[in-house]
């Protein structure tokens, strides 16, 4: 290439304070190959813009430099420039003369003689450019959405309400999620069962969501556009197509008294159950861990009374497969386990409050079940130990998060207001009653938010004290706990009937397994890694994933509603063309050269590069090759830093181009 | 008080030294350490106030503390400290820097004397010598306080003393003395900044 035309930008004064950008184009106009060299103030608007698209037509350009900032901002827009004035856009590159020089340098002699040598390197660069093409993959027009949480029922309707096929996974037998189970709420007070059962029942009935319950994603193959899902449906021991969901088999399981799981341990259900009255789908399981009939061949109850036929002792696991074209992961939170056994090593309970020794010491999930007009007790809140009603109630807020000691040093965000409800909801159950809320900070940033903890000061009375709880004891059938209050610098003992601890958010059981399958980051605490934090909140750095809700970091509600929106809508969005197109700079193979030892594959990040056979066209074997996956490579190029023979390359940064850069340094 | 970022006082202008491992700025005042404090009723500043003062820089208010001299260095703060504060260790840093500026809080002069005649009579014997404890101990605090029935408050106590051979009549001493002097020495040395 001989026709390079190098672009150099003032940035207003970002640039120009610091180097001579006159200087500057007058030294590059004299490199080997530049046919023309300018400078302008801002070459990313229009004018600037028109000055590239004219320069490439007037001077027959066969390469472009602009000299301007990070290729994060601007290299789209110049490259669209160059492409409408004819040439092929992955031949424009860019020197970024203001992030790594002008706003990183005071000495304008020195940045001016910096940029001179970066826009070298890239007329280097541009001189062994190809043109190259972008990728286009095709698409399977389908979406799965793993969690049937509110975030997944979200995602789930979006998608499937502008027209495209969602398959949904939900691990529990019944979707609805967290929200299922909470009583009502924040700041609005409205039933939460309410306001979750008609989204719930919708994907139950949509004619293009198709529902996995009771089962989890096994494995995940392929590539944006084109994944293969494996999905094990656990056995049920209820054919889901032949019941009717009428309540016989339930009623008549003589083993009711097992925990259950939706009461979090408050409430008691049959082996075979539903979890809660409006599960979709309304079809029972049978926990095979408590039945009599699965563990030693006994009872058999509910086959007998079941008039649908079923019951199936017999039933296995099984496997199906499902193509789709994109995945949003919303599988949602867990709490911390408050007590002194933690499921990690980098995690520690707290012994000081008597969690799971006090049965009286319960976590805000378990309050939220005995709040529920569906809950346990019918709605009116009795504690645990001896069903009293409490009459003095204390609430502990951070149990578990800002915690270093613990080990979870975030915020989980909701417990404020969640807390500031508790006590709303406790005062409007219990007119005598007094709440207690021992808090560090109250944060209620939101629509309402502040208003309402507020509300529960002013109107309901609750007692707020500032400082933390030191340990919980008890005496005589009381709950003693002490606390301080560190606005009074005195500490606080109050006598208590039940404790309520607002545990930490954590994401739920086996996010690190699941993200290991699908290839997307995870922070420290399990936590999904978006792409970008401000740009990119709901992308994964893997194309065709998205997140949403508490899977990603502790939100409520309307956040998580709207992250799942957003999710939805990028899937759309991709979902809505036949093909998708790539940007082509990924790893290339050389198929004639390649040695065929397959370090390639086994060092892939994103498992991109497959085993390929070379033969005739006859169809007889020439030998082994290593082959790359355009729909997977993300141009990392760690292939090509450990091929011994040197047969990977990234195209658009090849070899040949990264050493003529270094040569024109020398 | 010096117009500074907490805890990012240059140490030449830090009156008091803490030992490096305590991070007073590490502290979010969520006052567990008070909520857990078995003194801190008795308090004039609660321990979390403390803190506070040290990470203010408010020196002298933290050194003329009463607080500082009713700790009674039981651990419970530091051990349940979300943030891993070590709130005793301020406490005794505190204790050392108002004792060697002459700051120690006159009103608890009594804890002061007890203090300090328990680590000398430590540092004399290599043990406790309980007798010699108490007759130094009470024999301090009249001569500074004048309070005669000082001399005989706790007297009671002696007999059950004795019979849980609390109280030796006749003294112990360390056999290796060189070794409590040693131990004396490090400390020392250890504390200096």
């Amino acid at each position: 290439m001989s026709r390079i035309g190098v672009f150099t930008c003032w940035c207003g004064e970002n640039i120009a304070r610091t180097v001579d950008v006159d200087e500057v184009a007058k030294r590059v106009a004299e490199l080997p190959g530049v046919r023309c060299s300018l400078n302008y103030k801002y070459m990313c608007a229009d004018p600037g813009q028109a000055l590239v698209r004219e320069k490439i037509a007037s001077e027959k350009l066969d390469g472009v430099v602009v000299a301007s900032c990070s290729p994060h901002m601007h290299l789209k827009t110049f490259r669209k420039a160059a492409q409408t004035a004819g040439l092929n856009p992955y031949l424009v590159e860019m020197a970024n003369i203001r992030e790594q020089c002008s706003w990183v340098h005071h000495d304008r002699a020195q940045a001016t003689a910096k940029a001179f040598e970066i826009i070298r390197l890239a007329v280097e660069k541009v001189r062994n450019d190809a043109a190259l093409q972008p990728i286009r993959v095709p698409v399977t027009r389908r979406a799965l959405v793993i969690g049937g949480g509110v975030a997944g029922i979200q995602a789930a309707l979006d998608i499937a309400d502008a027209g495209h096929e969602v398959v949904m996974v939900e691990r529990e037998p019944s979707i609805g999620g967290k929200m299922a189970g909470l009583s009502e709420t924040f700041p609005t007070l409205d039933c939460s069962q309410c306001i979750l059962t008609p989204r719930m029942v919708e994907v139950g009935q949509h004619p293009r969501i198709k529902l996995y319950s009771y089962s989890e994603v096994e494995k995940v193959e392929g590539f944006v556009g084109n994944f293969k899902i494996t999905i094990r449906q656990k056995a049920r021991y209820v054919d889901v197509s032949k019941c009717t969901g009428c309540g016989e088999c339930w009623n008549v399981c003589p083993l009711k008294r097992n925990s259950s799981e939706f009461d979090y341990g408050m409430g008691m259900r049959p082996a075979i159950y539903i979890p809660f009255p409006q599960a979709v789908p309304a079809r029972p399981v049978i926990d095979k861990s408590q039945c009599a009939k699965l563990i030693r061949n006994g009872c058999g109850l509910c086959e007998k009374k079941c008039k649908a036929e079923a019951i199936n002792f017999k039933d296995e696991d099984r496997l199906v497969e499902e193509a789709v074209g994109a995945v949003v992961v919303a599988t949602g939170y867990k709490l911390y386990s408050i007590a002194k056994s933690q499921p990690k090593t980098t995690l520690a309970g707290y012994g000081e409050y008597g969690y799971g020794k006090y049965k009286d010491v319960i976590d805000s999930l378990q309050f939220e079940r005995l709040v529920s007009a569906s809950g346990p007790t019918g709605g009116v809140l009795k504690r645990p130990s001896d069903g009293a009603i409490p009459k003095s109630v204390v609430f502990i807020s951070c149990v578990g998060s800002r915690d270093n000691a613990k080990g979870l040093p975030y915020c989980s965000k909701i417990c404020c207001m969640y807390t500031a409800k508790h006590t709303m909801l406790y005062k409007h159950k219990v007119h005598d009653g007094q709440a207690h809320v021992f808090y560090m900070d109250i944060r209620a940033g939101g629509k309402g938010y502040d208003e309402f903890v507020r509300r529960a000061i002013e109107q309901d009375g609750a007692r707020y004290y500032r400082g933390r709880v030191s340990k919980i004891t008890q005496e005589h059938g009381k709950l003693i706990v002490r606390g301080a209050d560190t606005l009074a610098g005195i500490p606080v003992t109050i006598e208590a009937d039940m404790v309520v601890l607002a545990a930490a958010m954590r994401p739920a059981d086996g996010i690190e397994e699941l993200a290991q399958k699908l290839n997307i980051g995870y922070d420290e605490f399990g936590f999904l890694m978006e792409s970008h934090p401000k740009l990119r909140p709901v992308e994964t750095n893997t194309a065709g994933i998205f997140i949403a809700g508490a899977c990603h970091s502790p939100k409520d509600i309307p956040e998580a509603v709207a992250q799942a929106s957003a999710a939805a809508s990028k899937v759309q969005v991709m979902l809505a063309a036949d093909e998708l197109t790539r940007e082509p700079e990924i790893a290339a193979i050389n198929e004639q050269t390649c040695a065929a030892c397959f370090t390639c594959i086994r060092t892939c990040p994103y498992h991109a590069i497959d085993r390929a056979e070379l033969r005739t066209p006859r169809g007889a074997f020439i030998k082994n090759t290593a082959r790359v996956n355009p729909g997977l490579c993300m141009g990392c190029g760690t292939c090509v830093s450990v091929c011994p023979s040197k047969s990977a390359d990234l195209q658009g940064f090849t070899d040949q181009q990264v050493y003529a850069m270094v040569e024109s340094l020398a | 008080m010096e117009n500074q970022a907490l805890g990012q006082v240059p140490s030449e202008h830090l009156p008091v030294h803490f030992p490096s491992p305590i991070q007073v700025a590490n502290c979010y005042q969520c006052g567990k350490c008070t909520a857990g404090c078995p003194v801190a009723m008795h308090m004039d500043v609660a321990p979390n106030q403390v803190v506070r003062l040290a990470q203010l820089g408010e020196w002298e208010k933290a050194l003329r503390s009463r607080a500082i001299w009713e700790c009674v260095g039981c651990q419970t703060c530091s051990t349940r400290c979300p943030k891993e504060v070590d709130c005793a260790g301020v406490m005794d840093a505190l204790r050392e820097a108002s004792l060697a500026r002459g700051m120690a809080a006159p009103e608890r002069f009594s804890v002061v004397a007890f203090q300090k005649i328990f680590l000398e009579n430590i540092r004399r014997n290599g043990r406790l010598n309980e007798l010699e404890l108490i007759g130094h101990f009470k024999l301090d605090v009249v001569l500074h306080t004048g309070r005669i029935p000082f001399l005989f408050k706790d007297a009671g106590l002696a007999p059950q003393l004795g019979k849980r051979k609390k109280l030796h009549l006749i003294p112990g001493k360390a056999r290796d003395r060189g070794v409590v002097n040693r131990i004396f020495e490090r400390c020392a040395s250890e504390r200096k900044p």
